[in-house]
This record gives C-alpha cells, structure tokens and sequence, in this order.
C-alpha cells in the first residue's frame, strides 16, 4: 500500500537574500518582501518534500503538498510537484494577513487535513525561515493527538511505523512510531533532489485545489489571536571592529595575536 | 484561567544538578516576579530531583515542586510534557517560562497548544509591562535580522527563553523557600515515541557549548582539511572548533558543530571565525561572545559589523602565522 504522506510547506521571503535587502515598515510592523527577488519554498521544507519523496522512490507514496497564505507565487508554490509531489492544496485567504500567531496557521491546516480524511504520514520543516517559530508542527502533531518526532536527518517508513534518526546535541538518536504520525526534519536530511524536466512538465499540467477559510471546517472561537505584536525593528549593532593591519597577511596575524593577549582574551 | 498568578518556571536536574538553563530561568523570573510583586515558583521534574529543589531556591525560587514518577527518569517528550500539564493546572501561574534547549523546543509549543493559549518563541528578553502587568517577550526573527515584541493574549502567558541569555543569579543557601513534594500520576502508555538506539558522535576534548574560546569555520575554507588547522589552533588556546551551516551541508564536519539558529548558542570569552561572512542565522548563535575575532579576505563582509577585531586577508596566510605567534606566546 502507498504510503499516504502530508507535507505542510510555506513560501517564505528568500532568506538568502543580500542583508541590504532586508527592510521593515516599522508603522505597519512588516517586512517589506523586497521588490526583485522572488519568494521561495520554506528551506527546510523542501527537505521534507526530499523526505517523502525518498519513502515514495523505496515503497510507493502519495504525496499531498499543503500550503496557508494570503498571496502565492504559484510557480514557487509548484516547486514540490516539479520535484514530484502529487497533489498541492493551497489555503488562501486575506484573512491570514493578520495572523500574527501559530495558532491561528494550526487551525487551518488541520482542518485542511481533516477534510482531505487525514494523512499516514506529516513530514514539515522544523521552522519557517521567516518568523522562526518552529510551532506549526508540533501544534499540528498536538491538535490531531499524533505522534511527534522532531529534527529528524533520515525518516523511513517500515511496516506501520515511521523510524527517524533525529539530531541530538551530541550525536543523533533512533525513534520511531506507530503511524500516524508526524515528523519535522531539518538540512541534514540532505541536499533536495532537483526538479527534473519532466517533473517540471507534469507541473505545469497540474492545477492546484484553493480553499478559503469559509471552505475548511473551523471553530471561530479558536480563531481568535493568542498573540499582539506590539512591535518590530531592527536590532542596532553598535560594535566598532578595529581592523588589525600588517606589512602582509601574515603580519596582521602576529599583530592580532598580540593583541589578544594584551586584551588577555588569550 | 482566573485568578491565576505567580511566574512558573519549568526545569530539569540531570544528575540531581539543577540544570544551568533553569538558573538562567529564574534569574528571568525572578525580575519578573520582583516587578509584580507575585510568587516565583520552580517545578523540577524526573525520577529522583534530589537537593535540585533546594539550589533552585538558593538561586531566586520562592517554591519549589519536586515533580517525581519513576517513568520520569529518562527525557520523554510525551511523559515529561504530561508531568507539565498537571503541575501548570494545580499551580494556576500567570506566566510559564521554558527553556529553548534541545527539550524545550519541543516541550514549550506543545504544553501552549495543550493549554490552548499562545506562546512567545525564543526569546531573548522578557519583562513586565508597566500598565497591564502583561508579559512583554523579544523575540528574534527573519534569523536575527529584527526582533518583534510580543505580548500573549490567553492566560498562563507563555515564554520559552534562548539559552545563555540570562545569567544565573549567584547561589544564596541563605534564601527561604518551601520545598513541595509533587509525585505526579504518569501514564506509560501516553508514550507515542520509542527511542530504539543512541548514537554519539562527540568530538573529542572540550565541549562546544563550553569552552572558553571556539574557533569556527566557514565555507571560505573550501574543504574539509582545514578544519584540522582550526583543530590546532583550538588545541594550542585550550578551546574548541565550530563551524557555520555552510561547512556542515558541505560535510566537512558533522552536524553537531553548527553554530548558529538551528545549531548550538555559544557564549565564548573569545570567538574566532574563519572565513564566515556573518550571516544573521550564524550570529544569532553566537553574539553573545564576549569578543568576536573576524578573519576573512573580504573587506564588506558582514562579519566585521559584529567583530571587535578583524584581519581582512586569506586563512591560508593568516592562521599559519596566527598559531606560530600563539605557540610563541602561550610557550613562554
Ligand atoms: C513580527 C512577528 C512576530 C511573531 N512572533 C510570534 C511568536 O512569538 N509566537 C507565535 O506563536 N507566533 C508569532 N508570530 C506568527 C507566526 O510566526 C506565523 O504567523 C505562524 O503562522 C507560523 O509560524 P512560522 O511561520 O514561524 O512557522 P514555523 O512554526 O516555524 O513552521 C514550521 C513548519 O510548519 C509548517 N508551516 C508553517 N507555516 C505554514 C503555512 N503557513 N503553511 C504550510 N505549512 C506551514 C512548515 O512545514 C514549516 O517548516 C509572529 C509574527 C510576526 C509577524
Ligand atoms: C532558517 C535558516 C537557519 C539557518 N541556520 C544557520 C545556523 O544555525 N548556522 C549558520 O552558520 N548558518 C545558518 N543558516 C545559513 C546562513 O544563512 C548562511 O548561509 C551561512 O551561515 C553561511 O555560511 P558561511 O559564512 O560559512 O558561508 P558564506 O556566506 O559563503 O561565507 C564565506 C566567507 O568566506 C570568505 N572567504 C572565502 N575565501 C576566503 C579566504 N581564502 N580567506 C578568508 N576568507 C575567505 C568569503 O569572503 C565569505 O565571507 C541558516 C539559514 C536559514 C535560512
């Protein structure tokens, strides 16, 4: 039997962009997406789109992509069916503007996967590059009563349980769980694979399922913020580097290292 | 809930030692509790906490429970978030506070999701608000790049706390304090996850998230096998070596050398990167150092913004010249 596996993945503002690029509206207390650089899938979920995909190359899986937003990049939000996903449900609502709290994306997302009859399988990433959370899983994980094992490197599927090799401070761990369950992995899992053209094709071909939240079964009540963000700036750095010169490269070595111990720092 | 009140914290004694991140806890806590003028309790939680009660109230705690079952004994996620649960509910605190170590990233969101309020994530500071007596946390985010300052709106208010950001307050085995004896009921079976094997893959000497001085590298080494000139250096400072995610995606050094967001925080007297460019998600685990050294070739790297010294040049000539001036220094 397939394996039926849930992804949840987020488009996020590219983290990688330059750090001039990074701007705030400190009245509106946002980011400003920057204008030229396009959004992208979640780094660390497109590791768990790599996850399910390496259980559907060994056994058969399929694989359903779920995403909450107000505005998407579909040719973003498409990257995992190019890299061989199945299905992509996108919940897409300006009524997620304003979340400013985990919760909120919880409600939503289970409620999508309860419509959807419930998954074998949730892979997520362990957080969201952009507000950096790491929530969303394990309130999922919480909300449906299933098994959680977080910061997975490796996650396979035997019988009816998932075993996960999952970072430890000092090494790694092997647990596992009956299914259902839910699993967050992080980028030790590995480089994901690359959309291949055909994959890109079939991509194309397919057509996202779109919700709103008037078509998701959830309790207003639990819809209400947890969360008032009374601000957001950006952190003053106020650290003067005095730059160690030298005849050469080698010099301001021996510079910086008498330095030091004249600061005693060694 | 009503008439909830008191600051609760959350903490662990591996080996019967109150762990160091429940002391930076209560250091938090007991401003808070100062500024409230509220309670500040500690609930201690395993097999066997031994004299743990006890240091936590020489260290800040009003009270202090000693959650205990036997199935308590080894960290569970599942069993120790339900010993949470129970001690939340019959203490009825205003504010909970958590430690963002290993057990609490996974522990603090879902004991919120439990108790169905919110939770401010990774903080790196916390305070009472002056009119309201809310919980005002700061929080990171974009990887360090902003901090937004959150407030919860649900009651207990939740606060999980980025380790190595408070100090611990100095013992005092003059304090006062109750000591609440608190075994706890716990179902076995509320164990969804199993640990089937343990694998350790600690580098040898010091560790990371100890040492006094750390040297790390970036991808700018270009390999694996500098790493062992870095390894060098380290041994000849009696420090350790870290690395940036980039040399840890690269496999040049296993995973548990990250420093960083989704690697270790480190708080050194002295860090010394070599060809890191100063990324928001590397600082984010390191800005706490105490003095950061920036060795890198190119003038505009973002790392000389946080540095308080700076070699702009190549490691390959740099660092030779680095340990041969060190040995001459620590040898005589
Ligand atoms: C300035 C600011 C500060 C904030 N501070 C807090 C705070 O302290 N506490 C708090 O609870 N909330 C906070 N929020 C809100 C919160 O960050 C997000 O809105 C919330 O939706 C999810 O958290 P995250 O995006 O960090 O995801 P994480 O919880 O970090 O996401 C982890 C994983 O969950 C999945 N996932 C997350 N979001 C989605 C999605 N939309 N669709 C599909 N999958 C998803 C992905 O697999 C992802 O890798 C803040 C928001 C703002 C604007
Ligand atoms: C959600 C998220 C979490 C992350 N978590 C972490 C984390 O925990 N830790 C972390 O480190 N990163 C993390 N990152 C990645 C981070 O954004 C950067 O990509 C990463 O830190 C870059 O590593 P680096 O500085 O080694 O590489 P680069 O940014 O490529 O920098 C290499 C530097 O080496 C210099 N260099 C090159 N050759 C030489 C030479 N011969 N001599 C001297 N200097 C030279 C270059 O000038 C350059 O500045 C995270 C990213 C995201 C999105």
């Amino acid at each position: 039997m397939p394996v039926n596996i849930c992804v949840l993945a987020k488009q996020v503002v590219d983290p990688e962009m330059p750090a001039a690029a990074f701007r705030i509206d400190p009245d509106a207390r946002q980011v400003v997406p920057p204008a030229n650089i396009p959004p992208v899938v979640n780094g660390f979920d497109e590791n768990a789109v790599e996850a399910a995909l390496q259980i559907k190359d060994e056994q058969g899986a399929n694989i359903t992509v779920i995403s909450s937003g107000t505005t998407f990049a579909l040719d973003v939000m498409k990257k995992p069916l190019s890299m061989g996903a199945d299905e992509l449900v996108l919940l897409q609502d300006d009524a997620f503007a304003n979340s400013v709290d985990s919760f909120f994306t919880v409600q939503l997302l289970t409620a999508a996967i309860n419509k959807l009859g419930g998954f074998d399988l949730i892979i997520c990433g362990r957080q969201a590059s952009d507000w950096d959370n790491a929530q969303v899983p394990l309130g999922v994980a919480e909300t449906l009563g299933m098994a959680c094992i977080t910061l997975g490197k490796k996650v396979d599927v035997q019988d009816s349980k998932v075993v996960v090799e999952r970072l430890a401070p000092d090494g790694f761990e092997v647990v596992e769980a009956d299914l259902p369950a839910l699993v967050t992995v992080s980028n030790e899992l590995g480089q994901p694979r690359y959309p291949t053209l055909r994959g890109i094709m079939a991509a194309t071909r397919k057509r996202p399922t779109v919700w709103t939240t008037s078509d998701l079964d959830v309790d207003d009540a639990q819809l209400e913020p947890r969360l008032t963000l009374h601000d957001l700036f950006v952190p003053e750095r106020d650290q003067d580097c005095e730059i160690i010169e030298g005849d050469d490269d080698a010099d301001a070595a021996r510079q910086l290292a008498l330095r030091l111990r004249e600061d005693r720092l060694i | 809930m009503a008439d909830a009140t008191g600051i609760l914290v959350f903490g662990d004694a591996p080996d019967g030692q109150l762990a160091s991140t429940a002391q930076e806890l209560l250091a938090a806590g007991r401003a808070l509790a100062d500024a409230l003028n509220q309670e500040l309790s500690i609930a201690v939680i395993g097999a066997d906490v031994a004299d743990a009660p006890q240091q936590a109230i020489a260290h800040g705690a009003d009270k202090a429970y000693a959650v205990t079952n036997p199935a308590l004994a080894d960290y569970h996620p599942d069993l120790f978030l339900s010993a949470m649960q129970t001690v939340a509910t019959e203490a009825n605190p205003g504010i909970i506070l958590i430690a963002r170590n290993n057990e609490g990233r996974e522990l603090a969101p879902r004991l919120a999701f439990r108790l169905g309020v919110g939770l401010a994530q990774d903080c790196l500071e916390v305070s009472a608000d002056a009119e309201t007596g809310r919980l005002l946390a700061n929080r990171p985010v974009y990887g360090g790049s902003a901090i937004a300052v959150v407030s919860c709106t649900h009651t207990p208010q939740i606060a999980a706390l980025r380790p190595k950001t408070y100090e611990p307050l100095d013992a005092d085995a003059s304090r006062s304090g109750q000591v609440v004896a608190f075994p706890v009921d716990i179902d076995a079976a509320a164990a969804k996850t199993r640990v089937v094997d343990v694998v350790k893959e600690e580098a040898e000497g010091i560790k990371l998230e100890d040492a006094r001085i750390v040297v790390s590298g970036g991808r700018g080494l270009g390999g694996p096998e500098p790493f062992s000139q870095l390894e060098e250096l380290a041994g000849l400072l009696g420090g350790a070596v870290g690395a940036s995610r980039a040399a840890v995606d690269s496999g040049w050094v296993p995973a548990n050398y990250q420093v960083g967001l989704t690697g270790k925080t480190i708080t050194p007297d002295l860090y010394i990167t070599v060809a890191i460019s100063g990324a928001s998600q590397h600082m984010a685990g390191c800005s706490g150092s105490k003095a950061i050294v920036a060795i890198n070739k190119d003038a505009d790297a973002n790392i000389f913004k946080e540095a308080r010294y700076g070699v702009v040049g190549d490691w390959e000539k740099v660092i030779p010249a680095l340990m041969e001036t060190v040995r001459e220094l620590t040898q005589s």
